[in-house]
C-alpha cells in the first residue's frame, strides 16, 4: 500500500470563464514519480501550477474542489507556507542572475529573510548541490555568478534551489524540454535518484520519458483526466481508447 | 544607388551635423568666456565673491548652489520615484487607479517650468516660511531647500517612467522562481526585481539629476538669488543657471557678460563629467 501526499479531489481550474482543468481527482504518492502527459493546451501545466497555488499569479483565475497535502487543504494555509512545502522548476533554467551558486541555492531562504548560521548554510547548500548531481561540477565556483554554467547545469542549480527548502513535494514543468539530449538524460537520472527524498509530480510532452522515470502517469486532454495509474501498467495495457490513441501517436 | 546606401549617407549626415552642432556651442560659449578666462584664470573657480560693480567673479557660490540643489533635489525624489516606479510596475498594473496616477505622472512632466515656478511661490514658499519659524532659522521662505523641493517635483516624472519600464523588463520566470520558493511580494520586489534593475535604476535617476542640473526658471523664481557662499539648506542661494538667468540682461561690461558665459560653460562639463561618471556606475554595477 502506498502512502499519499496528495489529495486532488473533485479539482476544477477557470480562467476567466474558461475551465482549464475539469473535475480532476487523483492521489500522489510518497517518494514517487508522478508523469502528468497529454497533447500541448490539455491543461498539464495548469494543473500542476494549482499543486503549489502558483496560478494565483495570473488575473482572474478561479478553482473549485480540494487539494490536500497530507490533511492540509491547501488553500486553507498561506500560499507562501505552501510553496515552501512544495517546490519547483521551470520548462527553461531561471536561475537567479544577480547571485552566485552559493546564494541561488540559499535563495528561498534569503528571499524569506530566514537567517542562518554560516555553517548551517554551508551544509544546506553543500546537500542540496550533491542531491542535484551539481556538487562536483561547480564546487570550486561556488562564488560565481550561477549564470555562467550550462543550460543543464543551470536546471540542476534550480533544482538544488527547490531542493534546499526541504519540500516535500518537487513540480517539474517540462523540466528538459529546453534542454540538449546528454542534459535531459542527466536530469532523468537525477530524477530516479531523487525519489528517495521527495516526491515528485512531472509534467512532459516526452512519452518515453514519462515510460522511463515515472511510477505512475496521468493522461490528461481538454482539460480531463482520462486515465490514471501506474505507468507501466497504463503503458502495455491502457484502459481507454484516448489514451491508445495517445500512446501511439494518432494525436498529439 | 540603392536606396539602402543612401539611407546610410543620410543618417551619417544627420550624425556629422549633430556633432558639429555641439562643438559649435561648446566653441562658441568658449570663445566667448575667453576674456573672463584670460582676466580671471583659476581665481575665477575658488572665488566665493561675486560682486559685478567691484569687478569679482567668483564662481564658487553657483557651482555649490547648483550641486546641492540637485543632489537634495535627488534625494528627496528617489523614495517617491521608487515608489510610483514600483507601485505601476508591480502592484497595479491595471486599473483606475493605476491609470489615474499614471496620467497624473505624465502631466506633471507637460507643465511648463515657470509655472512650477509660480506655484513655488505661491504655495511652496509659505509652507517653508512657517517651517523656518517653527525650526527657528530665519525665515526666507526661499532658498535652497525650496528649490530643491520643486525641483525634486519637477524630476519625479522623469525618473519614475524610466524605472518603472526598466522594472518591466524584469523576466517573468524569474519572479516567478522566487514566488515558488514562497516569497512574498515585497520579498520578490526586494530579492529579484530591484536587484535586477539596478543598473536602470540608476540610470534613470541620473537623467533625472541631469534635469535638475539645468533646470532654470522655477530654481530662480524660488532660491532667493543671494550670490554668496550658501551657509545653510535653508539660506537663499543661485545656481549656474538661475545666475544666468537673472543677471545676464544687465551684463554691460565685457568681463561680466563673459563671467556669465564661462558659468554656462562650467555647467556643460559639470553635466557632461556627471553623466560620464553615471555611464561608468552602471557599466559596474551592471557587471553581471
Ligand atoms: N494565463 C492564462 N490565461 C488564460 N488562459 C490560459 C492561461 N494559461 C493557459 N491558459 C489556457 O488553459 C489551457 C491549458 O493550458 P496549459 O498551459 O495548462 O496547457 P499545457 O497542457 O501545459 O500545454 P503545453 O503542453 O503546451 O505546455 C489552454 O487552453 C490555455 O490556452
Ligand atoms: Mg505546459
Amino acid at each position: 500500500m502506498e502512502s499519499r501526499v496528495l489529495e486532488i479531489k473533485d479539482f476544477s481550474m477557470y480562467y476567466g470563464d474558461t475551465k482549464a482543468v475539469d473535475n480532476i481527482s487523483m492521489d500522489v504518492y510518497k517518494n514517487k514519480v508522478t508523469a502528468i502527459m497529454g497533447p500541448s493546451g490539455c491543461g498539464k501545466t495548469t494543473l500542476l501550477r494549482s499543486i503549489n497555488r502558483m496560478h494565483e499569479l495570473v488575473a482572474d483565475t478561479r478553482t473549485t474542489g480540494e487539494i490536500r497535502l497530507y490533511d492540509t487543504e491547501i488553500h486553507s494555509i498561506s500560499p507562501i507556507v505552501l510553496r515552501r512545502k512544495i517546490g519547483m522548476v521551470f520548462q527553461r533554467p531561471n536561475p537567479f542572475p544577480t547571485m552566485s551558486i552559493y546564494d541561488n541555492v540559499i535563495a528561498g531562504y534569503k528571499l524569506n529573510g530566514i537567517r542562518l548560521k554560516r555553517a548551517d548554510r554551508d551544509i544546506i547548500v553543500e546537500d542540496s548541490l550533491k542531491k542535484a548531481a551539481l556538487w562536483e561540477e561547480v564546487k570550486d565556483k561556488l562564488h560565481r555568478k550561477g549564470t555562467f554554467l550550462s543550460g543543464g547545469q543551470q536546471q540542476r542549480l534550480c533544482v538544488a534551489r527547490a531542493l534546499a527548502m526541504k519540500p516535500e513535494i518537487l513540480l517539474l514543468d517540462e523540466p528538459t524540454s529546453a534542454l540538449d539530449p546528454k542534459a535531459t538524460t542527466k536530469i532523468e537520472s537525477l530524477i530516479e535518484e531523487l525519489k528517495i527524498y521527495v516526491t515528485m509530480v512531472l509534467v512532459t510532452h516526452n512519452m518515453s520519458q514519462a515510460a522511463r522515470v515515472s511510477d505512475y502517469t496521468a493522461f490528461l486532454f481538454l482539460g480531463e483526466l482520462v486515465e490514471y495509474g501506474q505507468t507501466q501498467k497504463m503503458f502495455t495495457t491502457p484502459e481507454d481508447k484516448r489514451t491508445e490513441e495517445y500512446l501511439t501517436g494518432k494525436f498529439g | 544607388m540603392k536606396s539602402d546606401t543612401v539611407f546610410k549617407y543620410v543618417l551619417h549626415l544627420i550624425a556629422v551635423i549633430i556633432l558639429a552642432l555641439l562643438s559649435l556651442i561648446f566653441i562658441t560659449l568658449f570663445v566667448n568666456s575667453l576674456p573672463s578666462i584670460k582676466s580671471l584664470g583659476l581665481k575665477f573657480f575658488i572665488s566665493t565673491r561675486w560682486n559685478p560693480v567691484k569687478g569679482e567673479f567668483g564662481a564658487l557660490p553657483f557651482l555649490v548652489g547648483t550641486l546641492i540643489t540637485s543632489f537634495l533635489a535627488l534625494i528627496i525624489s528617489t523614495p517617491f520615484s521608487l515608489s510610483i516606479a514600483v507601485f505601476l510596475s508591480e502592484y497595479f498594473k491595471r486599473g483606475a487607479l493605476s491609470s489615474v496616477i499614471r496620467s497624473g505622472v505624465e502631466l506633471l512632466s507637460g507643465i511648463p517650468s515657470v509655472i512650477y515656478g509660480f506655484w513655488g511661490l505661491f504655495v511652496l514658499v509659505p509652507v517653508i516660511r512657517n517651517l523656518e519659524l517653527k525650526l527657528h532659522v530665519p525665515p526666507y521662505g526661499v532658498g535652497i531647500f525650496t528649490a530643491s523641493l520643486l525641483l525634486a517635483i519637477m524630476i519625479i516624472p522623469y525618473s519614475a517612467s524610466i524605472i518603472r519600464e526598466v522594472m518591466k523588463l524584469v523576466p517573468a520566470d524569474l519572479k516567478e522562481a522566487a514566488y515558488s520558493l514562497g516569497a512574498t511580494r515585497f520579498e520578490v520586489l526586494k530579492g529579484v526585481v530591484i536587484p535586477y534593475s539596478k543598473s536602470g535604476i540608476t540610470a534613470g535617476l541620473i537623467l533625472a539629476l541631469g534635469r535638475a542640473l539645468g533646470e532654470t526658471m522655477a530654481v530662480t523664481m524660488v532660491i532667493g538669488n543671494a550670490n554668496v557662499l550658501p551657509t545653510s539648506i535653508f539660506a537663499p542661494s543661485n545656481t549656474m543657471a538661475s545666475i544666468i538667468a537673472n543677471e545676464f540682461s544687465e551684463a554691460v561690461d565685457s568681463i561680466y557678460l563673459s563671467s556669465l558665459v564661462e558659468l554656462g560653460l562650467l555647467l556643460i562639463v559639470v553635466s557632461a563629467a556627471i553623466n560620464i561618471i553615471s555611464r561608468w556606475v552602471i557599466k559596474r554595477t551592471s557587471k553581471v
